[in-house]
């Protein structure tokens, strides 16, 4: 449920990166769009070349030295977000990612321009990454100051620096395509990123930025634990709550900035954000969490780095993040701790155990009604005397179906017998179960009549004992009351003592 | 968050300053001026002042806590109880003042001191069982990139014991009832061991089972030489858990002994006109009466 509600409030700023990300095609990617175009064909040519056999066979058995490169640079990334990307989703900081990865951009642009003014070509790789870093870092200080100099809050903060920082990172872009010093083109693949032109060097400063961001979460767990669970507890603990969270940021922007060239900064946070969330679906541990949120990354990368190697007009990028969403699919639905599946399970069980309380309870109700009548004083409700399946269907607002599913199932557990398909007798066990039962059910009555202020948010109507819920005090009066409201035959005795005879 | 606070507080603030300034200000009983300051005291707070964005929420908080009592914050919606226990832990700037924990700043006593926040300031959905909560209290014991070891998982396992809930350790803490929730922040607090204890609400939204467990172990807390500094919103249990009591309502209204503190002319000029509560306390102090 949570986690639905961050993705609820998370839409608007993907609208908004999206809609930026349009608008930063139309501004300028409309010059490399022809070259590339005039490269590989027309625009027009929508069909996708699918790979054949040999092909399939190259990629499978990673012989091309490339596609292991890609390939293995695409895991190492997913593996690192997804472990700093669960602390990241944990501490509540997703938007906060978001706004960083678009801040990166004016850091790209001017770091290029910085580069070719020195001389260079000024697409010197590290030096790129090092601005977009630096940029990030600026991004992310705007967002803190404006937070805590104004009194907007801080989905406002987000929103102003993430489309200022993008806006003025295309307009910085558009002025480097212009200028006639150095070679600008393929700056626009930072934005959308190009995993196919991922090299060892690349790949080898994924796996070191992977390593730094394994062991810093490693060492750091307890703490990273505490920051993001209870920080206002770890900053009385006289825990450094700023140095803590200024690491963990530093790690996502590390790790934003080397995914930058793979899958660009406009799905950077997808590959933060969709492994953990899809990982929390299997997991109730947070260190179980972080493992299978990093294996869930490392698997998109891995096969969407695979896949987009087959069929090259598709962006590995994308594909990355498809293949995570995915995966996210699968866990919402199946994942055993909270995803679709195992609650509906639940639910399913909580029903059939109402359902079986309310017929033990007719039954039950209507003996007492019975024995009331004909001999006033009741000794021991007889577990002989029947009742007929009609007159149980008359007794609740429950459909003839329902009725005898439920029969069905207490016959299982032998609670009823069904003589001859109509008479529906309460076994031995069944007049114990449904003695607990009804006591239980008058006593949470009595409480909730007794103690109005306080009790609905404690009944629990399911506990199997009340004494664990409410003390045995109040069970002894609660018990009390229930005899002084009810004639005595109608307090049913514990079913302890029934256990005995 | 302390700024949303604030601001949905102003209004009450201002309507009970009103009445707070017609009242002149009793002598409490414990008041102490200038430097008379015991430098023993498990808290002892000088002259705090406390804003938010320039509207004052506490003003002049003068108070020593006794030794080895259970002590009760007291006051309406908005006094600023939990902003004292806040600004105490440094957790909120002070505009001026000074705190001091057994005779040193709070900074260098944090080991000696256990808060438990409200319940409510934490999301309840996170990822981890009721022992690794109660665990976090160790931390700062354990010290920097050490994993918890299997002694402070044992002092951890039996903190929730002391609370009742050793059979749920493994839970994860969403599926704890508001009751049992509340008892593993105690837990937490008790695995510190430490000497003085602040608790924000402990009995807030709690089961009646659970607030027997909580003052049982607020007894035991006392008989071994705590100190407890509670918020408390029940006027009616106020004198049955606290031996003192502090009433605020953005200064101190009265502080001392229960019994010579908590009296209607103290709680009217605490609460202002808000009958219903001074209704409350009426029937606890007459019950009280009785049971004297």
């Amino acid at each position: 449920m949570r986690s639905e509600g961050r993705f609820r409030r998370r839409r608007p700023s993907c609208l908004l990166g999206s809609a930026l990300a349009l608008g930063a095609a139309v501004c300028f990617g409309a010059a490399p769009r022809v070259e590339a175009a005039s490269a590989r064909g027309s625009i027009a040519d929508t069909s996708l070349a699918w790979p054949s056999p040999e092909e399939l066979a190259r990629v499978l058995t990673l012989s091309d030295y490339n596609t292991r490169v890609v390939m293995l640079g695409a895991t190492l990334l997913g593996l690192a977000s997804g472990i700093i990307g669960t602390f990241m989703l944990l501490r509540k900081r997703a938007l906060m990612g978001d706004a960083l990865s678009h801040a990166t951009l004016p850091g790209i642009g001017l770091a290029f321009m910085v580069m070719a003014a020195a001389g260079g070509t000024g697409k010197y790789l590290p030096g790129l990454l090092l601005g977009a870093m630096i940029s990030g870092a600026i991004g992310l200080g705007c967002v803190l100051a404006i937070r805590s100099w104004t009194r907007l809050k801080e989905d406002a903060a987000l929103g102003i620096v993430l489309s200022v920082f993008f806006g003025l990172g295309v307009a910085l872009l558009g002025i480097v395509q212009k200028m006639d010093t150095g070679s600008a083109a393929g700056l626009e693949s930072f934005i959308y990123g190009k995993t196919a032109s991922m090299l060892s060097g690349d790949a080898a400063l994924i796996a070191g930025a992977a390593a730094v961001i394994a062991l810093t979460c490693a060492a750091l767990f307890k703490e990273f634990a505490l920051l993001c669970f209870d920080s206002g507890y770890a900053r009385a603990q006289g825990w450094p709550i700023t140095g803590l969270d200024v690491v963990m940021m530093v790690l996502v922007v590390g790790v934003t900035v080397i995914g930058l060239q793979a899958v660009g900064l406009i799905l950077m946070i997808a590959l933060l954000v969709i492994p953990p969330a899809a990982a929390r679906f299997w997991t109730n541990h947070l260190s179980a969490m972080v493992l299978v949120s990093g294996l869930i990354g490392a698997l998109s990368g891995l096969l969407g780095a695979g896949f987009s190697a087959l069929v090259p007009r598709l962006p590995a990028g994308a594909i990355i993040v498809v293949v995570g969403s995915l995966i996210f699919g699968f866990s919402l639905l199946f994942g055993p701790a909270r995803g679709w599946l195992a609650r509906t399970l639940v639910q399913r069980r909580l029903s059939r155990k109402v359902l079986r309380q309310n017929l033990l309870r007719a039954m039950f109700e209507y003996h007492e009604q019975a024995e009331g009548a004909a001999a006033g004083v009741a000794k021991e409700a007889s577990p002989g005397s029947s009742l007929t399946v009609a007159e149980l269907l008359a007794r609740r607002a429950w459909s003839l179906r329902t009725l005898r599913r439920t029969l069905r199932a207490a016959q299982r557990d032998r609670l009823v017998r069904v003589d001859a398909g109509v008479c529906v007798v309460l076994t031995r066990e069944g007049l114990a179960e449904a003695q607990r039962v009804v006591r239980n059910h008058r006593l949470w009555e009595i409480y909730l009549i007794t103690h109005a202020d306080i009790a609905p948010s404690h009944v629990d109507r399911d506990a199997d004992e009340l004494e664990h819920v409410l003390g045995a005090t109040m069970v002894r009066s609660l018990e009390e009351r229930l005899a002084e409201e009810r004639p005595v035959p109608a307090l049913p005795p514990s079913p302890h003592s029934l256990v005995g005879t | 968050m302390h700024r949303t606070l604030a601001d949905e507080k102003t209004p009450g603030l201002a309507a009970s300053h009103g009445v707070a300034a017609m009242a002149p200000r009793p002598l409490a009983p414990r008041v102490a001026t200038g430097d008379e300051h015991p430098a023993t005291a498990p808290l002892s707070i000088h002259d705090m002042t406390v804003a938010y964005h320039r509207k004052p929420v506490l003003w002049d908080i003068d108070f020593d806590a006794p030794d080895g009592k259970l002590i009760g914050i007291i006051g309406p919606n908005g006094a600023g109880k939990s902003t004292l226990l806040k600004a105490v832990l440094d957790l909120i700037p002070k505009a001026s003042g000074r705190v001091m924990v057994y005779g040193e700043p709070y900074r260098r006593r944090r080991r000696l001191v256990a808060y438990v926040p409200q319940r409510e300031s934490v999301d309840w959905d996170f990822p981890v069982s009721a022992l690794d909560v109660v665990a976090m209290g160790r931390y700062g014991v354990i010290g920097w990139c050490l994993p918890v070891s299997r002694k402070h998982k044992a002092a951890a396992l039996a903190a929730l014991d002391r609370v009742g809930m050793a059979d749920y350790a493994k839970r994860q803490i969403s599926q704890l009832s508001g009751g049992q929730q509340q008892r593993v922040f105690l837990a937490r607090a008790l695995v510190q061991d430490a000497r003085l204890c602040l608790m924000d609400e402990p009995f807030a939204g709690v089961d009646a089972a659970t607030e027997q467990a909580i003052v049982r172990l607020l007894q035991d807390l006392r008989q071994s030489g705590r100190t407890v500094l509670a918020v408390h919103h029940d006027l009616q249990t106020v004198p049955e858990y606290f031996d003192h009591v502090v009433l605020l309502n953005m200064r101190i209204v009265a502080q001392g002994p229960t019994a010579e503190v908590f009296t209607p002319e103290n709680l009217h000029k605490t609460y202002g006109g808000r009958l219903t509560l001074l209704e409350q306390a009426a029937q606890a102090m007459a019950r009280q009466g009785r049971g004297t």
